[in-house]
């Protein structure tokens, strides 16, 4: 049954926490398993890991009555406890350099070290957003060269690059829609969303102050063009469709859906969060898609740092791109490049710009990761991107279709993510169970519970960087859980075992929610 | 290809357990007609490590960067110190390479990082509860103001001029789509805010004023006198903090009456970056919790009883809430949020208020050279470490030529400000603890030769 591991640890065998005859430490440590304490419970208020040069004495009577009664209550603790702290906190992690991480539409593939390692370089790293533009030929250039990437890989007429991240993309791309239809003196109300869509897509058009009316979706996984098109009318300002969506299936009718959306007057906004399933190999700008954005982070590799930062570049087509945010970059006639900010915006024909996202420039730190893997690639890597990307999740479609159950595996090939449910697990067992199993196994557990439109969902995305030796031993490890759901085995319900915690309350947390730390 | 792992035997291999004949076959359902037959013309190729470094290299060696020249810029971006092992622990994979906590029983060590983190946060801010961060200050202080609607039910929100021109245009930007009405007083060259004609907008409409602290001039406001009338119209006091190191020396804005304060953390652990990522600081009273926008670390506890944490009260966000979600935020700056963390923790409150003190120390040489200069006046009554002065001509101007030589001599009002022809002699200019007596002696003898 699980091939990787014939003799196969079974938690009724007792080898795990609940092991009678295992004796607690009393550290609480166990063996590399070190339980670290708050900082707040280890530092102190006298200490710090930071030596200033010798104190000058700084005059504060311009200060006067605003001097603080007392200091900030924040302990220290000195260099080699920091040190050792957040080393063992980091621990406690799962990351994708410890293991495959198949979070589906998440996107965790290798982060090369090299972007790391040009995005410290001074020259960027060190540069304040408001330098004289004399002084930064360089950034401009870099943030040129990627805008340029991302234009031509979507086929699209311009990019807006402001945006900090996926949600703030939408946004952006929404207010470019609304921006472009008040100018043409035809505010609309409705955003149709489709069911398949990310969650972030009808948040974001309720924000943009639109009303979000929901499309459903096929018994196939794909959007119901009919139903699509029978509602689009002079009140509908845009769709927001996600392709590949959210089932990890293309939508092979989005030429059509767009066109009919551009025959009643309104635009097609592409959610991109899956780009990386067709990068160099299908350009969304000819499939009539109007904007786009791009998290730099899922197909271009920038880190996910615990949770962000992200960022959200929004490609543009040629009616939508007048409209773009502040600040943006524009290479000149002459081949200069130029920041163009509110004092010139209208001199460079850009005087419909809808306003500023954010302050400054949007998230150069991942400008430079991402078109330092992008150059790293090329257009003949980004393209076996994409294609090994969708074989990797067809393999683990394929191999795991006879044990678990997989809703739209007759819908012919997945894209890039592979989507199974609970359906079939016995005992009372769900997906729940089966991605805390996983913990056990080594492994993160894929995307659980989305998307919505399968119950008891879950959603692997193995990505592009996974070998299949590597597949293989993850393939092997979920097979060995499904026979064992399948089979009612009860001992799933308290997994992990094996993990830093056991399963947490989060009921409590919301409950009572203790979000600082007090003595 | 090395990112790619799959060899070609792999591939067929796979294909064959798959039951496609080609990769092209995964691709059935893309139609014919919109697929790229080959790499997309004009884009090169993959290109070797070296190349690419080789590449970026050269892009890197034509900025100026600011560790490379006299360094006086500020206007929400600032150039303190960070300690090597911050930089250090961030780039530990477990930190780097994982994802939004969602299976907290291997991601604690990033959950408690940002319990750690949202403690110290409400600690500075002088706050009750803090969140696991925001994209920046600017989108940070736009949450703040619709949270502010929320909670008031109101939509009238006053603009202290001293508020970051950019904040205040993204504000404008979502308010044009919430229908907020905002009122955004007119900044001018003066040596302090009329924090009069602020408390006279107040009224029973409004839903919020909004106050930045110190100011973008660098000015400090009396907060605790706008709280309390605030208060008394029913509004709400949003500070907005773009220096935190300041409140290392100055009185925390929560202390003095703030209802909701938002900062941006870059200035601590973060690093300039040309402009992103940075970190949103966001913290409010404990009875505004649930209707606070980001990410929320909570405690809690396992199935063993052992104390663990997990992600709280997401009820309130977007991928459950869709389009009764309470935020655009669907992210936070987690890695920021990190630097920022460890470099405090090598601070403590003892080294943040020795940081802002040696800051403050070189601001007041900087500004006695500065006032030495004929012609050159400067504008602050109050200060910590940023400070405007007003030049004898247009400051984008004299930036520029500063720059000629070599000097990074502020940021010029007249940028930030385009439309308003008073304000185009003002310069604003930052000092921190790593502006040396040299650095100002090269400012003095370059805006002297600029001013000649």
């Amino acid at each position: 049954m699980n091939a990787m591991n014939p003799a196969g640890w079974r938690p009724e065998l007792g080898r795990g926490d609940d092991d009678a005859s295992a004796t607690p430490t009393f550290t609480g440590n166990r063996a590399l398993q070190l339980e670290e304490p708050l900082l707040f419970e280890i530092g102190a208020m006298d200490r710090t890991g930071v030596d200033f040069a010798a104190e000058t004495a700084a005059p504060l009577d311009a200060l006067t009555s605003h001097l603080r009664a007392s200091p900030i209550a924040v302990p220290g603790l000195s260099e080699p406890e920091a040190v050792r702290h957040y080393t063992r906190l980091s621990r406690q992690n799962y990351a994708i350099d410890l293991g495959l991480f198949p979070l589906g539409s998440c996107t965790m593939k290798h982060n090369p070290r090299l972007d790391e390692k040009l995005a410290r370089l001074p020259g960027f790293a060190d540069v304040h957003p408001l330098a004289p533009q004399q002084t930064v030929p360089g950034a401009l250039e870099a943030i040129s060269e990627l805008a340029h990437w991302l234009i031509e890989l979507t086929g699209m007429h311009g990019v807006a690059m402001t945006p900090k991240a996926g949600a703030h993309g939408e946004l952006c791309g929404l207010l470019c829609i609304r921006a472009a239809l008040e100018a043409r003196g035809d505010p609309r109300s409705v955003v149709l969303v489709p069911e398949s869509a990310h969650g972030t897509n009808p948040a974001t058009a309720a924000f943009a102050g639109y009303k979000v009316e929901s499309i459903p979706a096929t018994a196939a996984g794909r959007v119901d063009s009919a139903a699509l098109e029978a509602r689009l009318g002079p009140d509908v300002a845009a769709v927001m469709i996600t392709n590949p969506n959210t089932c990890g299936l293309f939508e092979p009718e989005m030429k059509r859906i767009a066109d009919a959306v551009h025959a009643a007057g309104g635009f097609v906004y592409c959610d991109g969060a899956n780009f990386n399933a067709i990068v160099g190999k299908v350009r969304p700008g000819d499939l009539g898609v109007d904007a786009m954005h791009i998290n730099l982070h899922k197909t271009f590799s920038t880190p996910h740092g615990g949770g962000g930062p992200g960022s959200g570049p929004v490609v543009l087509s040629e009616a939508l791109s007048p409209f773009g945010p502040l600040p943006f970059v524009s290479r000149m006639p002459d081949g200069s490049i130029h920041l163009i900010e509110e004092e010139d915006a209208a001199s460079h024909g850009h005087s419909q710009a809808f306003g500023r996202m954010a302050a400054f420039h949007g998230q150069m730190g991942m400008f430079t990761r991402a078109l330092t893997y992008i150059l790293s690639h090329g257009a003949d890597g980004l393209r076996q991107v994409a294609e090994d990307a969708v074989l990797n999740a067809n393999y683990v479609l394929r191999s795991l279709e006879d044990v678990l159950d997989a809703p739209f595996a007759a819908s012919g090939p997945c894209m890039h993510e592979a989507l199974f449910s609970d359906a079939g697990f016995g005992g009372g067992l769900s997906t729940l169970d089966l991605a805390k199993g996983l913990i056990d196994e080594g492994y993160h557990p894929m995307t659980v519970y989305f998307p919505l439109v399968v119950h008891g969902a879950m959603l692997v995305e193995p990505t592009e960087t996974e070998s299949k030796a590597s597949l293989d031993q993850f393939i092997g490890a979920v097979r060995s859980l499904a026979v064992r759901a399948k089979s009612g085995d009860e001992t799933l319900k308290n997994a992990p075992y094996f993990a830093p915690r056991r399963r947490l309350d989060e009921t409590l947390a919301a409950r009572k929610p203790r979000l600082v730390w007090t003595p | 290809m090395r990112y790619l792992p799959l060899r070609d035997g792999d591939r067929t291999a796979m294909l064959a357990t798959i039951g496609a004949a080609d990769i092209d076959a995964l691709f059935a359902d893309v139609p014919v007609e919109a697929r790229l037959s080959g790499p997309i013309a004009g884009l090169p190729g993959h290109a070797a490590e070296m190349a690419v470094e080789r590449h970026m290299v050269r892009l890197a060696a034509k900025n100026l960067s600011a560790g490379a020249a006299p360094f006086f810029l500020g206007a929400g971006a600032y150039r303190h110190h960070i300690p090597a092992s911050v930089d250090h622990l961030i780039q530990r994979g477990e930190f780097l390479t994982s994802y939004t906590p969602y299976q907290p029983e291997i991601a604690q060590g990033t959950l408690q990082v940002l319990f750690e983190f949202q403690t110290q946060v409400a600690r500075l801010l002088g706050t009750d509860v803090a969140n696991a961060s925001m994209y920046d200050g600017s989108t940070a202080c736009w949450e703040a103001i619709a949270m502010a609607g929320r909670i008031t039910r109101r939509s009238r929100v006053v603009i202290s001029s001293g508020l970051h021109p950019h904040y205040v245009e993204t504000a404008k930007t979502m308010a044009r789509f919430t229908g907020d009405d905002l009122l955004v007083e007119t900044p001018e060259l003066v040596a302090e805010t009329d924090d009069n004609a602020l408390i006279a907008q107040l009224d029973a409409q409004t839903s919020a004023v909004v106050v930045q602290y110190p100011d973008v001039m660098g000015r400090i406001p009396d907060l605790a006198r706008i709280a309390a009338a605030a208060q008394a119209n029913g509004a709400l006091l949003i500070a907005v903090v773009t220096e935190p190191v300041a409140l290392g020396v100055i009185e925390s804005p929560g202390t003095l009456g703030a209802d909701i304060v938002v900062g941006e953390g870059q200035a601590i652990g973060v690093g300039l970056q040309f402009g992103g990522p940075y970190l949103g600081l966001f913290g409010c009273r404990d009875k505004f919790v649930r209707q606070m926008p980001g990410r929320l670390c909570g405690e809690t506890v396992d199935a063993s009883g052992r104390r663990g944490f997990v992600l709280t009260l997401s009820t309130r966000e977007q991928h459950i809430r869709r389009e009764k979600a309470t935020s655009n935020i669907c992210t936070n700056s987690g890695l920021c949020a990190l630097a920022f963390s460890i470099h405090m923790t090598l601070l403590g409150g003892t080294g943040l208020e020795r940081m802002a003190r040696e800051s403050h120390a070189r601001t007041c040489e900087t500004a006695r050279m500065l006032t030495a200069i004929p012609g050159v006046e400067l504008i602050n009554r109050a200060y910590v470490n940023e400070i405007a002065v007003r030049l004898p001509r247009d400051a984008r101007t004299v930036v520029r030529e500063l720059a000629d030589r070599q000097v990074l001599g502020g940021v010029s009002l007249g940028r930030l400000y385009p439309g308003n022809a008073a304000l185009a002699n003002g310069l604003l200019v930052a000092a921190t603890e790593l502006t040396t007596a040299e650095d100002i002696a090269a400012f003095d003898a370059a805006l002297r030769e600029v001013l000649a």
